[in-house]
């Protein structure tokens, strides 16, 4: 494609002086998202914690009803998907375009196995109805109410969890889609770099929830 | 040369650039995005100054004679709504700071242009959900939304504002996203961070509150809707809930959002007071770190607004002791222009005027500050007019001062012109005056013991309230006045140069209105921040012409 002679190299935009400029912008940029990201849960793990410490055994009691094996391998899942998105990287960087794009594709198909075992999990809250505000029923230990606000807790979370990971899952498509029309090369890659980030952010996040969520109860039978 | 020649012909600038709508509407210039919000800005401070007057006239009388109760509390609502989160944390970054950073820093845009103009409709968005609330009946919670009144009890438009709200957040933490950004990445060849003007060094400051405490207050009023909604919840005592965890929540993003106002406020003040007595600020790098030491001192002190909220008498402690030390910071700024003045050669023209405006109600905001910020004080005033009369010296005396100031300076490189000097000059002393003859009073009666927030008060209070009613009468037609000849200016004002005030900086290194890239050729910086010298003066270039 560059094959006119240009006094701009090529995916650089008309503000930056040079592709280094741009990618350092980039980056820098994804990083100030995610520290806003990172302020944004913050809140939500704040009220978990203060919440948690003020009704522990409400709290352990709620999260015992939480499939921990499922909850473990979504984790398992969201592991694999990152060292995928790394690799996709690295094969961006080296411009191994087939390698890139499988790498890419694996990425999306983990995250959407992820999604899936969710909904799977968020069905099966709704059927033994332990979904907050919507016909909430609770017969087991601890006081309902105290239980309800666990599981609003993990709705709000996982929810706004699950929701970056469609978006991730859509800038992923993005992505794929631009890497098999060749628009990467080895000077130019930071779409993927940038977009990876955002991944592994996400990722982490999940990282937290789950012992947060799912093991603080899992030592007690029902 | 030919660029005499060129002189003569129409020369291509930012405005003349393209025409017609769609040539604004889906622009990446950071100065017409400027443009925009300007215009924004400036619907939002009239809406807000509307109910300001409703405010006003039903407090004429000790009876609630003009409006009750219900309708008096969705007037104070809507106009704290408004103005805090539609005209004054954006009013100085997203206007002076989108237009001035990158001219200042040396660059041709922002680093993320496209962003930026999100950013903006980000902003409409958010304003046009307000919008709808207020027209459809408005709120009632005060602008602080307390649970688990706006969560449980409220029947104002509590969801449709509070979306509002959320949304125009996000415009804000894109637009200090792409400040840091710009900062860090594109300045000129040899502009330091030392060499930085205190402007950008203040929005830099700024930018880093937008990012880490706007984040905080989308979560809070996310919860707080899905509260509403569904009547589950965190906040509300009878779902097993804390209010108080709210006001932890709210105020750990309002009080910082005090200095996403001023600290701006502050920068466009240090530009003015060097540049207007040609000498550099005394203690430069003080009054630089001074920025960042107020935005982080400023994450540490949102408990002085629960002093009396079943707050720990240890929290109380430790959080009067930090506000205190904001004080530190504050007063290194202040000390530090008062010193530059000395010996300067001060015009005392409109900028100046409002620098001095500015530095008069910040130490009257400031110091009343330290009243409130002590633990036994505060039970006496807390919740009075005092509060009122504090924030509004510090947030609006402040912020608007600084943003007047800085629009009047820079108003010849915005629009090519000049604004009319006597007019000006007269505007800026009807200001000051409304302004203190609306607040001032309000000090006395929130010491005698007024609470904020009734449409009703003793008849013993009514002196005051009059005097306050009458200063903001006069206050709002000061600032009619600019409003009407900034307009007449950009038609009818004598042409400006590059640099009509003979003032440092890049900014005024190319032609008035600047050209779409800002600079033909990418400046090199060989000079320190405000290095005035006699020679300085003739040797003020356009680079811009090629
Ligand atoms: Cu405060």
């Amino acid at each position: 494609m560059a094959d006119t002679h240009t006094a701009t190299p090529y995916g650089l935009a008309h503000h930056f002086d040079d592709v280094e400029q741009q990618r350092e912008a980039g980056t820098l940029g994804m990083w100030a998202f995610l520290i806003t990201e990172i302020m944004f849960f913050g809140g939500l793990f704040l009220a978990y914690i203060l919440y948690r410490s003020t009704f522990p055994d409400d709290f352990a009691a709620a999260s015992a009803h939480l499939d921990w094996k499922l909850g473990g391998t979504n984790t398992g899942v969201l592991i694999c998907s990152s060292l995928t998105m790394a690799m996709a990287v690295y094969h961006s960087q080296t411009g191994n375009k087939k390698w890139l794009i499988i790498c890419l594709l694996l990425t999306m198909i983990l995250g959407a196995a992820f999604l899936g075992i969710k909904a799977y999990e968020y069905h099966d809250k709704y059927v033994s109805h332990l979904i907050p505000g919507f016909d909430f029923h609770w017969t087991g230990h601890g006081s309902p109410k105290h239980v309800e606000m666990f599981y609003y807790l993990y709705f709000v979370m996982t929810g706004i969890h699950a929701l970056h990971m469609i978006i991730g899952l859509g800038i992923m498509t993005v992505i794929t889609v631009m890497a098999r029309r060749g628009r990467f090369t080895p000077e130019y890659y930071a779409p993927i770099e940038i977009s990876g980030l955002y991944w592994h952010f996400v990722d982490i996040v999940w990282i937290f929830l789950f012992p947060l969520l799912y093991l603080l109860g899992a030592h007690i039978h029902h | 040369m030919e660029s005499e020649v060129q002189n003569k012909a129409p020369r291509t600038h930012y405005i003349n650039a393209r025409y017609g709508l769609k040539s604004w509407l889906f622009t990446i210039d950071h100065k017409r995005i400027a443009l925009l919000y300007l215009a924004s800005i400036t619907f939002f401070f009239f809406l807000g100054g509307l109910f300001a007057v409703l405010i006003r006239l039903e407090l004429l009388t000790p009876k609630g004679d003009l409006v009750q109760a219900e309708t008096y509390n969705r007037f104070f609502t809507m106009h704290g709504v408004v103005m805090v989160f539609f005209f004054l944390i954006p009013a100085i970054p997203a206007t002076l700071g989108n237009f001035l950073i990158p001219l200042m820093i040396g660059a041709r845009d922002l680093a993320f242009p496209r962003l930026n103009l999100l950013s903006w409709y980000i902003y409409v968005v958010g304003a046009v959900f307000t919008l709808i609330a207020i027209v459809g009946g408005g709120v009632d919670t005060g602008w602080t939304f307390y649970t688990p009144y706006s969560t449980t009890y409220s029947n104002g438009n509590v969801l449709l504002t509070g979306i509002g709200i959320f949304i125009t957040g996000f415009s804000s933490i894109l637009t200090g996203l792409n400040f840091i950004v710009t900062i860090h990445t594109m300045r000129a060849p040899g502009l330091s961070w030392f060499r930085l003007p205190l402007f950008v060094w203040s929005h830099y400051a700024t930018s880093l509150i937008m990012v880490l405490g706007t984040p905080v207050i989308a979560i809070t009023i996310l919860l707080l809707a899905f509260e509403r909604i569904a009547h589950v919840g965190i906040f509300d005592p009878k779902l097993g809930g804390d209010p108080v965890l709210f006001q932890h929540l709210f105020w750990f993003y309002s009080h910082p959002a005090v200095y996403i106002m001023v600290l701006p406020a502050m920068g466009v003040i240090s530009e003015l007071v060097a540049n207007m007595t040609r000498k550099n600020i005394f203690g430069y790098k003080f009054v630089a770190l001074a920025s960042i030491a107020i935005a982080i001192f400023g994450f540490l002190v949102w408990g002085h607004h629960m002093f009396v909220s079943t707050q720990s008498v240890y929290a109380g402690m430790i959080f009067s002791i930090l506000s205190y030390a904001v004080a530190i910071p504050s007063a290194v700024k202040t000390f530090n222009w008062t010193a530059t003045l000395y010996k300067g050669s001060i015009s005392y023209n409109t900028p100046m005027l409002y620098a001095f405006g500015f530095i008069g109600f910040f130490i009257i905001g400031g110091m009343t500050g330290l009243f409130l910020a002590a633990l036994g004080l505060d039970i006496h005033v807390h919740d009075t007019y005092f509060v009122v009369a504090h924030f509004h010296y510090i947030m609006v005396g402040g912020t608007i001062m600084g943003y007047l100031g800085g629009l009047h300076y820079w108003w010849p490189k915005i629009s090519g012109r000049m604004y009319p000097e006597g007019w000006a000059r007269f505007a800026a002393l009807v200001i000051f005056v409304g302004f203190n003859l609306t607040f001032f009073p309000q000090f006395l009666l929130g010491y005698q013991g007024m609470p904020r927030r009734y449409y009703a008060y003793p008849d013993e209070f009514q002196v005051l309230n009059v005097m306050s009613s009458a200063g903001a009468s006069i206050l709002g037609v000061g600032y009619l006045i600019p409003m009407v000849y900034l307009f007449w200016s950009m038609r009818y004002g004598p042409k400006a140069g590059s640099n009509p005030w003979g003032a440092f900086g890049l900014e005024w290194r190319t032609s008035s209105p600047p050209p779409t890239e800002n600079f033909k050729v990418t400046p090199v910086v060989t000079w320190e921040a405000y290095e005035f010298s006699p020679v300085e003066e003739t040797e003020v270039i356009d680079i811009s012409t090629p």
